[in-house]
This record gives C-alpha cells, structure tokens and sequence, in this order.
C-alpha cells in the first residue's frame, strides 16, 4: 500500500466498513449482535453500541475514551444521558472494551465533514506511527481533546436521542397511542394526557426491534437538563479511598514482576548479557533479551529491579553515542539555514508578499526562540501486565488507544488481532505518552517467554529516559512594521512540523506572511505532547508579538487587540482576561503582568499571568484565564482542565528541559527534571464564555497560552526578553538580565 | 526472607519478606493494598506517602524492618464507618483528576491537620510540596485542606460541646 492520503485513508475506511460510517452511533440491535457477549448480560438489551439499559432501568454509557483525569467518562455519559432524558442517579459508565466496532467512527465522521477542526494529527497517529493498524478503524484514540467535540457531539449525544426515539415508538407501538402524545423524561415515557407510562427497561425490548432513525433531532440549548451542569464526576469517589484501579494495580493470579532497561542511545542493541553477574539473587526468575533492552522477571518488582541494577549488561555502539545537545541544535540552525540557501523551504502558510513588504517596512525586528525536548511523566510509570495463555493473549494496563495497542501486541506475537484483549484500566496521567504501545508489546513479548502471567514495571528513569518527546526546535521570526508600528510583514521559519497544522497560525491582521520550516534527522523519538504543536507555537508567536507591541511603544494587550479585525471571539476571550485582571492597574514593585491568546482543538483561550521576581527567580502568583469553548457541557470539568493545563504549562516554561548528552537523555527522575509543587502553584482563576457556533476541547487548550503570558510578564517586570525555555536557566533582576546560564 | 509483624490499617499480620524490601512493596504485593502508589522510588514525588505511628513517611524508600512491630496506616485505612473528612473534602471539592498521586496527597493533608486544625496558606505549602501532582490538583487540594480543617473543627466543637 502507498502512502494514504488523509481523504483516501478514511475513504478506504468507509468502503471496508460499507454504511458503518454514517451509522456511527445509530445501531439497531442486529448490527451489535456481535458485541451482545462482551458488554451486556443474559437478560440486558444492547440497543446501540453506545448504551445498554438494564433490567433495573440503570442506563450504561459506553464510551470510547479513557479516563486519565480529564472527566471524559463522565461527561460523555452526560450527553448521552441528556438526549435519552434517562434519570441520571441511574445512569452508570463502562468504557468501551477494545474492539473494532468501538473505533472512533466519530472522527472519522468529522473529518468526513471536512470539519476543518478535525485534529488531523489524529490520522497521521495511524498513518505513522501504528504501522500494524492498517485499517483506519483499529483507532480508538483518547486524545486530540477530541472526545467531547467529536465522541460527544457526533455519536453520544446523537446515540442517545435515537435510543429516545426508539423507546418512544415502541411504547406507542405498545399502547397503541400515537408517538405525539407521548413523551420521556427521567427514565420513564409516559402518556402526556393520560395514565400509561412504562420505564425503559420495560420497553428496552421492544425498542430493540425498532428501526433506528437515522437522524433524530437533537436539543436544543436551553431543553438541557444534564448538558452544562457540573455534576460530580464518576470516578472521583474511588479516587480519594484507594480503591480505584490503575493498570498498575491489576491483580492476576500466579502473576510475577519484571522491570526493564533499554539502550541508553535510543535505538542500539544489546551486545550482551551476563547473567552470571545476579546468580543466587533471591526471587529472581528469567532474564529476558528483547530488542534493544533487557528485562528481569522475579517474585516480586523489589526483586527484579535490584537485580537488574546489578545486571552486567553491554549495548551495542552507534554514531549516535557521541550526540550532544548542542550538536542538535547546531544541526537545527543547520537545516533552517540550508533549507533557505536551497529555497528548500516547505510552506506552512502563504499569504500576500511577505518578502516584499518585509523588504518595504519601515522598521525590521527580528529574533530567535528555542524551545528543549520535554518528557511527559505521568505519574503512574509505564507498566503492562501480559498473560499468554489458550493461544491469547490478555493484557491490563492503561491505555490512550486500547486498539492500537492490540494490534501491535498481535503484530509482536504474530497471533490475530481478535486472540488479544485489552482490559483498560484507569490511566495515572496520560499526556500524550500512553498513546504508544511499547510498553505493552514488551510486557507481551516478556510474558511469552515464561508460564505465568507478568506485569511489567519501569522504573521512573526508564519512563524519563524513554518517552516519546515534545520535540525541541528553533524558530526565527522577521517582522516588519509600517510608520504606525502596525505589522505589515510575518515571517517564521522554523525546524519540524507535526499536528496540528492550524497550531502555526495567528489570529492577528496581518496582510503578507510566509510561515515555512525545514524537517531535521535526530535519533529522539518524537510524540505527542499535551496541545502538540500548540505547545510551541504559541510560546513563539506570542512571546513575538508581543515584542512587535513593544517594539511599537504600545501596550501588547491594546496591540493586540486592535489587530484582531473579524476575529470576535478571539476578542472576546482577550477583552475576559484582561478585565478580570485588572489590566493597566498598577502592580507592586517587582511585580509584571503578561497576557498570550491562542486557539487550540476549537477552543478560544486567554490567559494573564501576575509575576514577582524574587532573588532572581519569576515567582507566578495569579493567573486569569477566560476560555470560549463554545459550549461547556461540564462547567467545573473545563475549569479542573483549565487549572490543569496551566499547571502543566507553567512546570514546562519553569524547568521543563530533556537534553541529551553522549546520546542518551542526561534526565532521570524528579529531582532533575522537575515538576511544579504546591508552594509555586499559583492562584487560577478561570472565566467561561459560552460563545455558541461548534463545542471545542478542554484538555489541551489550557496549556499553549500560558508559556508566552509569564515570559510576557517577566518582560514587564525585568525588560528582559527570555527566548529560549526553560526559564530556569535565566537568572534574572529587578532591573532585567543579571546572568545568563544556558546549559 | 524473614518474618516480620506488621499492625497494617489496626490489623496485625506477619509477612515473610526479605527485610530491606520497601514497606510499599510489601504493602502492593504481600499485603494486597494497591492504594499506596509507586511514582519515583526516591522519595521525590510522595505518592507512597503512609503513616508508621501516625507520622507520614515515603515507604518507596523506607525499608520493611523498620517498621517491624509498629502501626501503618494506608489509604484505605482512614475512612471510619464514613469517609475521612479529607476524603469528603476531596469528593466536595472536585479534586483528582487522574487520581494517581492522590492517596499520597490525602496522607499528607491527613497528617498535617492531626497536627495543625488550622493550617494557613503558608501550612499547606510546606506540608504538601513533597507531593507532586502532574495534573495540577494544587489549587483543589489546598481548597479541600481548608474545607476538611472546617469540618473538623466543627466535629471538635460538637463532641466538646456535647
């Protein structure tokens, strides 16, 4: 098969699918009948593969998201729930096990659209890097922010309001009564005039048998009941007692312990093991060679990781051995360079004449920012527990694509996709990272070599030093501004593009750009990064546009604001910000104020962020944040995501930093690659708009906006304009720069 | 491997383990308690946070003979007949969200309000940076501190004044 193209990827889905596509999440019972067995008892009626209702009239939704702390589980249950006007003290949540007939049809359908929202990255996961995943619906992604604009509006909301629909006719086929005088609500459909009234486990049965409209109506705004309230989220009770189970904490009986260490160089060998090096070490079972690392199994996780420790193991040597940091960078600057002596460059965007007026403005201001390598860390470490046994292979740990980790689990064992099954367990962070499967292929790969069941545990300096990392970059910016300081040239040129393609673009009037970059050959592996490309872009352009404000004498907010010509909501969320922060007030001594704007998976953010420099050092004490999603279907949700995703920002911009020395990552745990604690958390408050038009995501977009705000603020407290992250390595004054220290 | 007698959550049980194991360990593998989380295994994050006779400590790192004979108290051992007033706290308030750190969070804030009714912003600080949590949960938590030292002043006054 050649390369896909996105349209003729998803097309040949739709073909191998026949008319599943457009059914998304309307399915009559027959067309479930093969997933009867995996979600529903003997005596419950499947009727669509969204929903099951029991005999005790409890409705489950069944999503096909993971929770990892996002509250998708929840508020995907609401808006089913909300369309079938079920009662939602009974409404109950199971994820989705992992199957073909759970994909994300619904992105698929999105894109089919051509919803120019769609994260594309989405496709290029499948495209890339699930090689194994030949068929577009092997994807059963949580990512993207994706699952309430996608999962949420085009298969949730739609499956319930069908199922509604279906339980109305049949009670009206029931009672012979005409579907008109009838109408559901907490569970029940009842005469609107008269007596009857039936729950809909009652009528579950019969609504089976009815065929399923194809496009039922939907609510309208101001008839929900469920949508837009903060009910308390599912999951929340099992995870203040202990009980909630992670992929860590599955149990399988007769299971042993193994812990893993890959080749420092990402990609050498092993040359060899020595394991006479852990003879008579208690508890210790197998060693087991596996491409490019090395696992010991023992009794317990304590056992196997002092073994290993002790393990005399030698890797295989490569070119790479000798990479530094600073060689990545010199090869970055090497490529942008040569990409425009070549007129190599790949065009991001193109509008107008950007040489030209760049050529003709008035004034030029250029500058340079450099962003590093970042790991994700969640705080659960990788681990997988794998059981071979019948010719299957069963497998427990946490996983943002479930699908994608079967199939590549049955690629490693070379058995059929259908002879794996993943038991999804709650993920302890996700960011990103447990969207790539190596761990699972490894714990399935160790678990084949011995008789028992394994779960694999990797240290936390495994999980640093093997991540798939937000890429580090460079990226250059040339504007020119008219005799009014007004931009009338944008000129960015910067190293490796990934999704999504709109996280370049800004917002501002700005009539001649040329958004182009180079692509670099380095031996890091790349993934995605809570916001993706968001996460650097908006640090670049909106740490640069501000300099353009201040280049112009102006304030950037007011800068800003006067170049967002059509763009109202970009308006809107920048005018929230600044007002609820007070902005032009006058702060204390030491103190800046700055503010970032960007957009990302459809939702509209602004963020202001109040600094004090003490003893050289930004400390972040508030940060305002107005967000336009649209529509908030869990008001408190987006503000738990808000407060996250700036947390997540913020110990990125601080310290975030992954560099490689001699090959290998120099980071190793959280003394050397640290996160942000309570004492710098600063106070967050968050401002919805319900600005109407299509329902953007939570889970990402709290984060680009905030890197560029607090350097932004540190510019108005110091006059000193921080490039590259993290800032850490700046030391700064009262009175601006006092050192510099860049590794 | 030799015996060793642990009261795990008032219940006194003797586990054969080799006594340099770290007690969370033992406590996720002998014991069967999976509250107690790994997260660094040097005493970075606090996710193992447990209580040895009532004082929080980092079972990651804290070997199993040094508890021999004495009290620890778990994740799932603080709830009485209702849960904890932190863990109502933490359901009021919203607070997990991934939910992995939290048992080490909620030991933490346990044992700072045992030891302080009525911790200021500056209390909370220095009681709960040893706890990292990768969602961002900080401004939660510290809600969920103050709304749990609420309610069990509240508790306090009833039970003096009854």
């Amino acid at each position: 098969m050649g390369k896909w193209t996105r349209r003729a990827f998803i097309t040949t889905g739709v073909l191998a699918g026949g008319a599943v596509i457009f059914g998304i999440a309307i399915r009559p019972g027959n067309r479930a009948a093969k997933l009867a067995g995996l979600v529903a008892g003997d005596d419950e009626t499947l009727l669509n593969v969204w929903l099951k209702i029991s005999p005790d009239n409890t409705v489950t939704a069944i999503v096909p998201h993971a929770e990892m702390g996002q509250g998708t589980h929840t508020t995907l249950a609401m808006m089913l729930a909300d369309e079938l006007d079920a009662d939602w003290n009974d409404v109950r949540m199971t994820e989705a096990p992992a199957h073909e007939e759970y994909a994300n049809y619904a992105l698929a359908k999105g894109y089919l659209l051509e919803d120019p929202e769609f994260p594309g990255f989405l496709v290029d996961t499948v495209d890339g890097f699930f090689l194994l995943a030949t068929k577009w619906a092997k994807l059963q992604i949580t990512g993207g922010s994706s699952a309430v604009p996608y999962t949420g509006m085009l298969a949730m909301r739609v499956a319930g309001a069908s199922a509604r629909a279906m339980l109305l006719q049949a009670a009206a086929d029931q009672w012979d009564k005409p579907v008109e005088s009838l109408i559901a609500e907490r569970g029940m459909v009842r005469e609107i005039d008269g007596g009857l009234s039936a729950t809909f486990a009652e009528l579950a049965p019969r609504a089976a048998g009815v065929p399923a409209p194809s496009n039922p109506p939907l609510k309208t705004q101001e008839e929900f009941r469920i949508m837009g309230t903060s009910v308390p989220r599912l999951d929340i009770p099992a995870k203040t007692d202990g009980t909630a189970i992670f992929g860590i904490d599955a149990v399988v009986p007769g299971m042993k312990y193994a812990t893993i260490r890959q080749a420092p160089v990402f990609g050498n060998a092993v040359k060899s093991v020595d394991e006479s090096s852990i003879e008579n070490m208690p508890g210790v079972r197998k060693v087991v060679t596996l491409d490019g690392a090395v696992a010991v199994v023992a009794d317990g996780y304590w056992q196997a990781k002092q073994a290993l420790d002790k393990l005399a193991i030698e890797f295989e040597k490569s070119d790479n051995d000798t990479r530094e940091q600073s060689d990545i960078y010199e090869h970055f600057a090497e490529v942008l360079d040569a990409a425009k002596t070549n007129g190599e460059e790949e065009i991001d965007f193109a509008s107008g004449d950007a040489d030209a007026a760049l050529a003709g403005a008035a004034r030029r201001i250029d500058a340079e920012y450099r962003v590093p390598y970042l790991a994700h860390s969640p705080m659960e470490p990788l681990n997988c527990t794998a059981w071979l046994h019948d010719g299957r292979c069963e497998i427990w740990t946490g996983s943002q694509n479930p699908l994608g980790f079967a199939a590549e689990v049955a690629g490693a064992l070379e058995i059929e996709l259908e002879a794996v099954t993943v038991h999804n367990q709650f993920l302890g962070g996700g960011f990103g990272r447990r969207a790539f499967p190596d761990y699972a292929v490894q714990a399935a790969l160790i678990a084949a070599e011995v008789p028992y069941p394994v779960k694999l545990i990797w240290s936390r300096e495994e999980d640093t030093r093997h991540d798939f990392y937000r890429q580090a970059t460079i990226s250059r910016f040339s504007a020119g501004l008219d005799s009014d300081s007004k931009p009338v040239a944008w000129l960015n040129q910067f190293v490796d593009k990934h999704e999504p393609v709109e996280a370049t673009r800004i917002p501002y009037a700005i009539d001649n750009q040329k958004i182009h970059y180079a692509t670099s050959r380095t031996h890091v592996p790349w993934g995605y990064w809570r916001s993706v490309d968001h996460s650097l872009h908006g640090f670049f352009t909106e740490s640069f546009i501000d300099e353009l404000a201040h280049a112009a004498a102006q304030d950037p907010y007011e800068y800003r604001r006067d170049l967002l010509t059509d763009q109202p909501r970009f308006r809107d969320v920048l005018d929230l910000a600044a007002g609820k922060a007070n902005w032009g007030a006058q702060l204390p001594e030491n103190f800046g104020r700055g503010i970032g704007l960007q957009k990302s998976f459809g939702s509209y953010v602004a963020q202001v962020v109040e600094v004090e420099i003490t003893d050289g050092k930004p400390v972040v004490r508030r940060v305002i944040c107005a967000i336009d999603p649209g529509f908030a279907m869990h008001p408190d949700g987006l503000i738990a995501q808000m407060e996250s995703g700036i947390i997540f920002g913020l110990t990125a911009a601080l310290y975030g930093e992954i560099s490689i020395h001699r090959g290998a990552v120099a980071q190793s745990n959280f003394h050397d690659y640290r996160m942000l604690r309570m004492n710098e958390s600063p106070a967050i408050e968050t401002h919805i708009i319900n600005g109407g038009g299509k329902v953007g995501g939570g889970g990402e977009p709290g984060t680009p906006a905030i890197a560029p705000a607090l350097v932004n603020a540190i510019y108005d407290a110091t006059g000193y304009r921080i490039r590259e992250l993290p800032i850490s390595n700046h030391k700064l004054g009262p009175g601006g720069l006092e050192s510099k220290d860049v590794a | 491997m030799t015996m060793i007698t642990l009261t795990i959550n008032g219940e006194t049980r003797q586990l054969d383990v080799d006594p340099s194991t770290p007690i969370l360990w033992v406590l996720r593998e002998q014991a069967g308690l999976s509250g107690t989380k790994f997260g660094c295994g040097i005493a970075q994050c606090g996710a193992c946070i447990v209580h040895l006779n009532g004082n929080p400590i980092r079972s990651c790192v804290t070997p199993v003979a040094a508890a021999a004979n004495q009290a620890v108290t778990t994740i799932e051992g603080i709830a009485g007949a209702r849960p904890h007033p932190v863990q109502q706290a933490w359901i009021d308030e919203q607070v997990p969200q991934c939910g992995y750190c939290q048992s080490g969070q909620i030991m933490s804030a346990v044992a700072l309000l045992d030891a302080n009714p009525d911790p200021s912003d500056e209390d909370i600080d220095l009681a709960m940076s040893g706890n990292i949590c990768r969602c961002g949960t900080y401004p939660r938590i510290r809600r969920g501190i103050k709304r749990a030292a609420a309610h069990l002043r509240a508790l306090q006054e009833d039970s003096s004044n009854g």
